[in-house]
């Protein structure tokens, strides 16, 4: 089994090399030194922008993640309804997630630009004075959580699939039964998706806890440490200030954050995710 | 029947008629507003990509340039950074790294599924541990080895290598189908003769193609854009790959150069749009496969 040779390669040995180097002091030039907990002391006690990229993270994981749920969700929810044209409004919603990197970087800097972009052209056809978006420090992050909307195809698609997999017969049954569309999807939609909720959610929040390559190529953390992310400021460390010991460190504090939050995630499942019969 | 109740049956229908259509209406109205929110960056991109320079910083934008300067195209490919030898590169990367996915995954995968070992399950939440574990994590030890010890910076090698040795999300798509193919099919093989390696590429690998092909589509696309590892990795321009190229382009040229920015962005993406065109079914299919047995 390759995979065997690559786990063992790939990750089981960076994991443990990763712990290692976490308790080192290595500037890549000279060889490290042993420094024990003194990078975790170090991020602990005085690295205010080990703080300040954590803050902006968890901030930007706790809206962008529920609020792609929703959109997801209720453009799922448009596109499940007896529609003409389905494939094409499915293309719509679907495309733009597959641009991604740095080319949805790029064509987002163009649309926020404060001066010629569409989208401060868009307010201003309403009256609303645009912003200077990523020049300024309140508005940048929102920004940037708005710009992570534009990519919930994906999502999107996965529910799409739930909710088809949703029997009329309960539906046929609630109307019998004489509930209106709102009880319908209260009652019947919402907890038949709940598994399909709770899957984007965790994999939403495993994958934002990791946000780089837009960061770095829109904002690169500006204006002021606005929009430092956790895994830029990781970036930095490694490969501009090469601290690889202290880099390593703040990975294996990533990865800890991360489990706890998902492991706190399948632990609250129980309270309103719901599983059809024993099904899993 | 009395003329009344037949009366008040058909208000009830004619009711009933006037809601669904005004809820239909509603659905159509989000609908077309969503896709247009939706579409728009995306025309806008291709839109600016077709003007000429004193059309892209004027106020208020068009959404469509009055001449379409399709000039821009080569232009923002050639003259002031080398595309060409990105594109080289990254295709190189991408179809190498496809490729090894696909051998590496399906026989991963074919293992966990069909051939017993007392270790099985615990090695498969291993694997599923791992899809869990963040990049980062991982990446400082191997640029360590790789660029330090093995002297491999500013090389492809640190880049496909990792995809000859499997891919968690790959294995596991894999595993999941090879698990509903009868068992059947592998006896009687067995009793034919067939050895386990004929057995996996005479029998199972054709009966898996959909997942393979959703597979090589999903490795293509996170190659194609991927960003981090070649930007830890390769130092000179020679060995750029697009979306680094990319990235240069804008650091460097973009407050006056928008247009060739775009240009060279839509010439990037179109790969990827192509791929989904073609491949539609199998696009959506694994999405939404990845939703329903994650």
């Amino acid at each position: 089994m390759p995979w065997m040779i690559g786990f063992i390669c790939f990750s089981a040995i960076p994991i443990v090399a990763s712990l290692v180097l976490s308790a080192a002091d290595w500037p890549m030039l000279q060889p490290p030194t042993w420094v024990g907990f003194g990078n975790y002391a170090e991020i602990f006690g005085r690295d205010p922008l080990f703080r300040k990229s954590l803050v902006n993270t968890v901030y930007y994981v706790f809206i962008s993640v529920p609020a792609g749920i929703v959109v997801a969700l209720a453009l799922g929810i448009l596109l499940n309804q007896k529609v003409i044209a389905r494939p094409f409004f499915r293309t719509c919603f679907y495309v733009p997630s597959l641009v991604t990197g740095v080319s949805v970087a790029v064509l987002w800097s163009w649309l926020l630009n404060p001066q010629f972009g569409l989208i401060n052209h868009f307010l201003s056809l309403f009256g609303i004075q645009g912003a200077e978006w990523l020049y300024n420090t309140k508005t940048a992050m929102p920004a940037m959580i708005v710009m992570s909307l534009w990519g919930v195809g994906g999502s999107m698609v996965i529910y799409l699939a739930g909710l088809q997999g949703i029997p009329e017969q309960y539906y046929e049954a609630a109307e019998i039964d004489g509930a209106g569309t709102w009880k319908k999807f209260q009652h019947i939609t919402v907890p038949m998706i709940t598994p399909t909720i709770f899957f984007t959610l965790v994999m939403g929040v495993i994958g934002s806890f990791q946000t780089f390559t837009q960061f770095f190529v829109m904002t690169n953390g500006g204006p002021a440490n606005a929009t430092l992310t956790y895994v830029l400021y990781l970036y930095r460390n490694a490969f501009e200030y090469f601290r690889m010991g202290y880099a390593a460190a703040l990975a294996w504090l990533l990865f800890i954050i991360i489990l706890i939050v998902t492991i706190l995630q399948f632990w609250g499942a129980g309270h309103w995710v719901y599983y059809e019969g024993e099904l899993r | 029947m009395t003329a009344a109740t037949t009366s008040k049956k058909l208000d009830w229908r004619a009711s009933r008629h006037a809601r669904h259509v005004v809820s239909q209406v509603f659905v159509y109205a989000l609908l077309l507003a969503g896709s247009f929110v939706f579409i728009t960056p995306l025309i806008w991109m291709f839109s600016t990509s077709l003007r000429p320079e004193w059309e892209v910083y004027t106020y208020p934008p068009k959404l469509f340039p009055n001449y379409w300067f399709w000039e821009n195209y080569p232009e923002g490919w050639s003259s002031l950074i080398p595309f060409s030898t990105f594109l080289k590169n990254t295709l190189t990367i991408t179809l190498f790294n496809v490729t090894g996915n696909l051998i590496s995954c399906s026989l991963s995968a074919f293992g966990f599924a069909r051939l017993h070992s007392r270790y099985r399950n615990v090695l498969f939440m291993l694997l599923l541990s791992t899809m869990m574990l963040p990049y980062e994590v991982t990446m400082i030890p191997q640029y360590v080895v790789f660029a330090k010890y093995l002297k491999w910076g500013n090389d492809f090698k640190p880049l496909i290598l990792p995809a000859w040795f499997g891919w968690p999300f790959g294995i596991f798509l894999l595993r999941q189908f090879f698990m509903t193919i009868p068992f059947e099919l592998d006896d009687a093989a067995r009793i034919d003769g067939a050895s386990t390696f004929r057995i996996f590429t005479q029998i199972m690998l054709p009966l898996v193609k959909p997942a393979m092909a959703t597979v090589a589509i999903f490795a293509f696309v996170g190659n194609w854009n991927n960003f981090m590892a070649p930007l830890i990795y390769l130092n000179s321009m020679s060995k750029f790959t697009m979306a680094l190229g990319l990235r240069l382009f804008q650091g460097q040229h973009a407050t006056h150069n928008q247009h060739l920015l775009m240009a060279v962005s839509m010439v990037n993406i179109t790969p990827i749009l192509l791929l989904f065109f073609f491949a539609q079914k199998t696009f959506i299919r694994g999405v939404a496969l990845t939703g329903i047995k994650g």
